[in-house]
């Protein structure tokens, strides 16, 4: 039986459709694909370019690139092992804080917030996310640095057990000791860029709690549930994507912030855990600091070192892309 | 406050109060009760965190006591719910207070830092030559009243300008390219500029300066600057157009193509006065993101105390640039100039803001009252000139009316 449909489906071969969409369409087809094809160029030439610079420094540094603390490209010392691990820790500890931040203040203006607040809230989180970084960097180094000194002293002495915030050099029975040893830490600049992302990160967890269906919350509250009860069995799991894909999308800028963190840091070239202890380490900051004086080699070692740092933050943004897109919540939250 | 004893306890009470006469009763979900419990942990905890800090523990600092109270707060918020409500009551009592508290944090925190900088930058922002003079003249030690910020604002304007007249057309052709040539080829292109959204600034910044400063052999200037922006501005202009040519009803386009018109003037007549305000939006947030950028600015625009109205040749300074150089020196008077620039930057920012709002308030499709007026306008004229070719009067009720034809 199928094998006669086959055989008149094959007398009856689908016809090639031809509409001739005249000369004025076609110009504009060309138009249009070649303005997608000019920007396609532009984003292929800035990798390619990348990559081609960079070739020259990865080749003669092979895997030790990746190994290698030291940034002394013209001795032939160079890696971004200590760099890296200075981003990712920055970028850590402002997740850590902006997360928590991002939810709670999404939460409020979708589920908790009054309906007249709400917009003015929104408005506020968006223009937030729009502030230039310069600012929190301002904020952070003149007006943070200095408040957060009690508090990192109390962690290096009372936390300090736990290797990630030990602080070596610091004496807690010693009241005069200088205090330098807690600024410009991971801790300072992790927080400033942690101010930084929150908005972003709110903005996009917002629209996805505010999309979960009506009918499911009050098949929830007819149930007899609580607010929090509701917010836990519907808009949560509902969002889950959202928040997940707001928090990777606040990483990849973190991983990039640049004028944030190189006003607060005071950079050091070895692999720094200790996150409340002076001294840090990000790679867009090393390019900001070194590129003035870079050789031609050493150019292209910080090619490799922001080509590096873009393929990380091509990884989180992707990830989340994807994990936004095949949440329940995603194909909305565009 | 006085909601409680409105509040009939039983059925039976609330018929008979029915009866007598139809009082006005609150739907509030808020009781007395809870409002009790609420301050009553609040000074228990704050009382309490007092003790130990100033008597019983050697403990000090601002924001550890910030911390020990709230805990305590929230301990004792949910000892006191807990007396009169069930455990999911009190779960439900106790998230609703952190929620609000952390929403409270993130807003409180922002905004301080947007006053702190205008706080700081008190000192700078009266003093009228800081908008009308450039640092050329002033050195470090110099007072407030000496030395401005003119030339960094002239540089941000030049700079943007040149950014946005390379990224609006050729965002908006690609925008409308990905939408309505659709395709293998489109798929792939819009996939390499979401991967291009996660390009970070610095390293836009560093390709301008490798090709065209090294490379080319030109010197730092304004319009490497703007190249620089635009790189950086160019994807997240393309994904935010993209996202509002996607929103466009396919019934319009369908109806468009319906009577026959060709494509690019279904574009050009229908999806883009269609998106025209969310097009508009995408492009002034994606300014207010490039306007802020100091990073790509700092590796290709180079430094100068002079003002530079040549984008072409010499050094040429923006706004968050001269921040940075600003508060790096140690001079309080070239911070609170920092300061200043930062506020000055700010106050742009939140311009821009505002008039995205303004024109990006509404959906595709909503007009306003006069662009209604002017679309009832312009059909009445197209009807009136159908009418002429027609050879008949046109019909003044109902211009959109065929029936005459």
């Amino acid at each position: 039986m199928t094998r006669d449909t086959r055989g008149t489906a094959a007398q009856d071969v689908p016809r090639r459709l031809y509409a001739d969409p005249g000369l004025p369409d076609r110009v504009f087809r060309g138009v249009a694909r070649g303005g997608g094809g000019l920007v396609l160029a532009v984003m292929l030439l800035v990798g390619g370019f990348l990559l081609y610079r960079a070739w020259e420094a990865l080749s003669r540094a092979g895997w030790s690139f990746l190994t290698t603390e030291a940034w002394e490209p013209d001795a032939g010392r160079f890696g971004i092992a200590a760099v890296l691990v200075g981003t990712v820790l920055i970028a850590l500890v402002a997740v850590a804080v902006a997360v928590p931040l991002a939810v709670g203040g999404a939460l409020y203006i979708s589920e908790y917030a009054p309906p007249r607040l709400r917009r003015t809230l929104i408005s506020v989180v968006d223009l937030m996310a729009a502030v230039p970084s310069v600012v929190y960097g301002l904020w952070g180094l003149f007006f943070f640095e200095g408040k957060i000194l009690p508090t990192a002293r109390w962690i290096a002495t009372y936390l300090g057990w736990i290797p990630v915030f030990r602080v070596d050099g610091a004496d807690p029975s010693d009241p005069l000791a200088p205090e330098s040893v807690y600024t410009s830490s991971t801790l300072v600049a992790g927080v400033v860029v942690a101010l930084m992302v929150a908005p972003i990160a709110c903005s996009v967890m917002r629209e996805v709690f505010s999309q979960a269906p009506v009918g499911e919350r009050e098949g929830a509250y007819a149930l007899g549930a609580t607010r929090w009860g509701m917010i836990r069995s519907v808009v949560l799991p509902f969002g889950k994507g959202g928040m997940i894909g707001g928090t990777m999308l606040g990483l990849g800028r973190a991983l990039g912030e640049t004028i944030g963190v190189y006003l607060i840091i005071s950079p050091v070239f070895e692999i720094q855990w200790h996150v409340v202890q002076s001294g840090a380490s990000s790679v867009a900051a090393l390019i900001a600091l070194r590129y003035g004086e870079a050789s031609e080699f050493g150019m292209s070692a910080l090619m490799a070192a922001g080509l590096a740092l873009f393929l990380m933050t091509l990884v989180v943004n992707f990830a989340a892309s994807s994990i936004v897109a095949r949440s329940r919540s995603g194909a909305a939250s565009e | 406050m006085t909601i409680a004893p409105e509040r009939p306890a039983t059925t039976a009470e609330r018929a008979a109060s029915v009866s007598v006469g139809e009082r006005r009763r609150s739907v509030s979900l808020l009781r007395a009760t809870d409002v009790y419990a609420l301050l009553g942990a609040a000074a228990a905890a704050l009382s309490l965190t007092w003790l130990l800090f100033a008597r019983l523990l050697p403990l000090s600092g601002t924001i550890g006591f910030l911390v020990v109270a709230y805990g305590l707060f929230l301990g004792l918020y949910g000892l006191l719910v807990s007396f009169d409500e069930n455990g999911p009551a009190v779960r439900d009592r106790l998230a609703a207070v952190v929620v609000q508290s952390l929403g409270l944090v993130m807003v409180v925190a922002l905004g301080f830092v947007v006053v702190f900088t205008l706080w700081e930058g008190r000192k700078a922002l009266p003093h009228l030559n800081f908008f009308t003079q450039d640092m050329a003249e002033a050195g470090p030690l110099d007072p407030l009243s000496a030395g401005g910020i003119l030339h960094a604002i002239v540089g941000t304007l030049e700079q943007i300008t040149v950014a946005l007249a390379l990224t609006v057309p050729t965002g908006m052709v690609c925008a409308v390219f990905l939408n309505e040539v659709p395709g293998r080829f489109a798929r792939f292109v819009r996939t390499v500029v979401e991967a291009m959204t996660a390009l970070p600034s610095i390293v836009a910044g560093l390709f301008i300066y490798a090709t065209v400063i090294l490379a080319l052999g030109f010197d730092r200037s304004g319009l490497a600057a703007s190249l620089a922006l635009a790189v950086m501005m160019l994807p997240i202009i393309i994904r935010a157009a993209d996202v509002v040519i996607r929103l466009v009803p396919g019934t319009l386009r369908e109806a468009s193509y319906a009577l026959g018109t060709s494509r690019w003037r279904t574009v050009w007549h229908v999806v883009l006065p269609t998106a025209r305000s969310g097009l508009t939006t995408s492009v002034i947030l994606g300014t207010a993101r490039g306007i802020g950028e100091t990073s790509p600015v700092l590796l290709t625009a180079g430094f100068t105390a002079e003002i530079n109205g040549d984008p072409l040749s010499g050094p040429q300074v923006s706004l968050p640039l001269a921040t940075f150089e600003f508060v790096k020196s140690p001079e309080p008077t070239m911070i609170a100039r920092g300061f200043g620039t930062a506020a000055v930057l700010m106050a742009l920012v939140l311009v821009l803001f505002v008039v995205a709002r303004v024109i990006g308030g509404r959906g595709p499709g909503q007009l306003t009252r006069r662009q209604e007026h002017r679309r009832v306008e312009a059909s009445r004229r197209d009807a009136e000139r159908f009418a002429a070719r027609s050879g008949r009067p046109a019909p003044r009720d109902t211009p959109m009316d065929t029936r005459s034809e």
